[in-house]
């Protein structure tokens, strides 16, 4: 593999690293491990940690793929890797 | 007019478009019947998506689980969605640039096998099969209840018009007709959510409806919506609505991952990014589908739970231990009585006093204040969790003809998944099987005409155990997600990801994935399910850490990950070419039209 193939494999591996983080953290992290103390905060009517199981954590699942989506168009231009 | 014509003439007339659409997206070559030409814009993949993937389950019976499990249900809200992330950030936009027809395409020639290939179809349609028997049992119970004819005859007719709309068009008709689906069953999930959320909360919006709090007039106005629930259900002896758990926490961990890592391995959703033009489309396109299933997730909560509390309310009707506080059963609505025809809803008056107590008759504190009552246990023996989503619009007395898109709603579900199932099963054989392994010269034509009686032998098989459903029909989904998860995704996952997994890394890793899981299943519930040859108990203080059968998908797959990476290791890396191949697929440059070469 050539180095600028490499680096994009990179950058592309550190972006997924850091977006999957988000992903642990809001559903697993707030929705179950962290949702009893996180339920003493309100939102609305309901606690914070039952709010991200059942609702905040599904949206944040689709900002991580639409920013996923356009960050990676941005470095397939970057490393020129783009199709067309 | 009357429910029944309103509810047929809805049906037929959805039933009409789905044909129409059949007849104008017919398929010519095997690309457009395995992949739809490729080229389907990723907003309108996504929506066919979201149909695809949304079930009979996710429609019918998942209000329900939330309804009677509350914050525990959580597992299938995240589960069912968390996978498409892992969809589009690892295994989709790199399946599109490898640009093939079929999964087990893609894992025979990453790992150089036809054995690998082999064992790939092997899963992919025992996990599909056991998928489908659930769909079709969808579609009789929806006719047999709403329009009267037999449980068969409703499968006949569900059958019938899966085999115009699939056989014909392949994946080009099944697309469109999805995107039709979707549109059906999202209006007639959100319109009965949007009137209840109104009448119990005062905001039109269920989302909010669920954090918001009791519209005057109510009981309790006033008060958060989710505090009265609450309120009511622990004052009755049940677990604290937005507090109880499924099993343990870890159980919970574990649960969600295992869907997450199914919904992400399930041949059928995964071949949908395959008919999206380009690599960039692929990625996109999992989140517009994660948009329109988001818009029935995040809506189900709110449904589950006010469901929940309307029929709390209208059992218990004041304050607990007031004799007249029960409805008397002389007085119970109508949907309630319809609902009992069907043995879903059972009650019995076990101490005669005319009167339904619906209470926790297993918490001992309860049952010993229900004794000072003059209560004798809880009378309400049964309450299926499937009855929520199809009787919420009677329990809130919305009119007729929101019951009959409710029903078209059901069954456009069902239909749309079991249409995406069939057709991973038929390009499965016709592809994998009678091209890749039979006769690799076939002619497109023939592989064409192949494909069609694969579909057709599909829809033989899915209606023949819609007929007979086997004993083991309960646990089937959790199986399918099991094996998927155990097998499919962590072979793909390290087939991009990990150029040093080889052949024989791939083939002991999906062996032992599905080995394990299928043998702890086996020990709690009966080898193939046949009661009475589980050797183990199926209770939580029998399961491994309390982690029940249902979530033991996830463990399988840390096997399958496992014992792959470490069998590469002792054995011969992959060839040169195979780890070009890898490079390859990495880079979205080059993707073109697929082929089935």
């Amino acid at each position: 593999m050539d180095t600028k193939a490499a680096q994009y494999w990179k950058a592309n591996l550190r972006l997924l690293i850091s977006l999957l983080v988000i992903w642990f953290v809001v559903s697993y992290g707030f929705g179950i491990i962290l949702a009893d103390p996180l339920n003493a905060i309100r939102i609305g009517g309901v606690g914070l940690g039952f709010w991200f199981a059942q609702q905040g954590s599904i949206y944040v699942f689709i900002v991580l793929i639409f920013f996923y989506a356009a960050r990676m168009n941005a470095l397939d231009r970057e490393f020129d890797v783009h199709e067309d | 007019m009357d429910l029944n014509t309103i509810t047929y003439l809805v049906v037929g007339a959805t039933f009409a478009l789905y044909i129409g659409i059949a007849v104008w997206a017919r398929a010519g070559t095997t690309g457009e019947f395995y992949v739809a030409g490729k080229g389907v814009h990723p907003v309108a993949n996504g929506m066919a998506t979201a149909a695809d993937w949304m079930s009979a389950a996710s429609f019918i019976s998942m209000a329900g689980l939330i309804a009677f499990n509350g914050y525990g249900a959580s597992v299938f809200l995240m589960g069912w969605t968390g996978g498409y992330v892992l969809l589009a950030l690892l295994l989709a936009p790199y399946l599109r640039k490898f640009g093939k027809f079929t999964v087990p395409e893609f894992i025979g020639e990453r790992f150089y096998s036809q054995t690998a290939r082999l064992v790939a179809v092997i899963c992919l349609i025992l996990a599909s099969v056991t998928y489908v028997i659930g769909q079709m049992k969808g579609i009789g119970v929806a006719f047999s209840r709403f329009l009267e004819t037999s449980y068969e005859m409703g499968l006949f007719i569900g059958m019938g018009i899966v085999f115009i709309y699939a056989v014909m068009g392949g994946m080009k008709g099944i697309t469109y007709t999805q995107i039709a689906q979707y549109v059906v069953l999202i209006f007639a999930y959100t319109i009965p959510a949007v009137f209840i959320s109104m009448n119990l909360t005062g905001n039109p919006i269920p989302q909010l409806g669920l954090i918001g709090t009791m519209a005057p007039g109510e009981p309790g106005a006033g008060m958060d919506m989710m505090a009265k629930l609450d309120q009511v259900v622990t004052d009755l002896g049940f677990g604290k609505y937005s507090e109880q758990v499924m099993g343990s926490k870890l159980n919970m961990f574990v649960y969600t991952l295992s869907l997450m890592i199914g919904t992400a391995g399930l041949p059928h959703v995964i071949i949908r990014f395959f008919t999206v033009p380009k690599v960039k489309d692929a990625r996109s396109s999992a989140g517009w589908a994660l948009i329109f299933i988001a818009i029935l997730y995040t809506t189900a909560p709110a449904v589950g739970s006010m469901a929940r509390l309307n029929l709390m309310n209208t059992i218990q009707t004041g304050p607990v231990g007031e004799t007249t506080a029960n409805i008397e059963y002389a007085k119970v609505p109508e949907w309630f009585k319809k609902w009992e025809a069907t043995g879903l809803l059972q009650y019995e008056d076990k101490n005669g006093d005319g009167r339904i107590q619906y209470y926790n008759d297993k918490n001992a504190d309860m049952a010993a204040k229900a004794e000072g009552f003059g209560w004798k246990g809880n009378e309400m023996v049964k309450v299926d969790n499937d009855i929520m989503v199809l009787a919420n619009p009677e329990i809130a007395g919305l009119p007729n003809w929101v019951i009959a898109i409710v029903v078209a709603g059901g069954l456009a579900a069902a239909l749309s998944t079991a249409a995406g199932l069939l057709l991973a099963i038929a390009s499965a054989v016709s592809h994998d099987v009678i091209k890749g392994m039979i006769n690799p010269n076939i002619s497109e034509k023939a592989e064409l005409l192949a494909s069609r009686f694969s579909m057709i032998g599909a829809i033989a098989l899915a209606g023949y155990f819609g007929l007979h459903p086997p004993g083991f029909a309960a646990g089937t989904v959790a199986i399918a997600f099991g094996l998927a998860a155990a097998s499919i995704f962590p072979v793909l996952m390290m087939g991009i990801f990990n150029k040093k997994v080889n052949r024989a890394g791939a083939i002991w890793g999906m062996i032992s994935g599905i080995g394990i899981t299928m043998l702890y299943v086996f020990q709690h519930k009966g080898i193939f399910f046949i009661p009475g040859t589980a050797f183990l108990g199926d209770m939580e203080p029998d399961w491994f850490f309390g982690i029940s059968p249902n979530a033991f998908g996830a463990v399988g797959a840390v096997v399958n990950f496992a014992v792959a990476i470490l069998v590469s290791k002792v054995t011969a890396e992959p060839p040169e070419h195979i780890q070009h191949l890898v490079e390859d697929i990495r880079v979205p440059k080059g993707a073109g039209t697929a082929t089935g070469h």
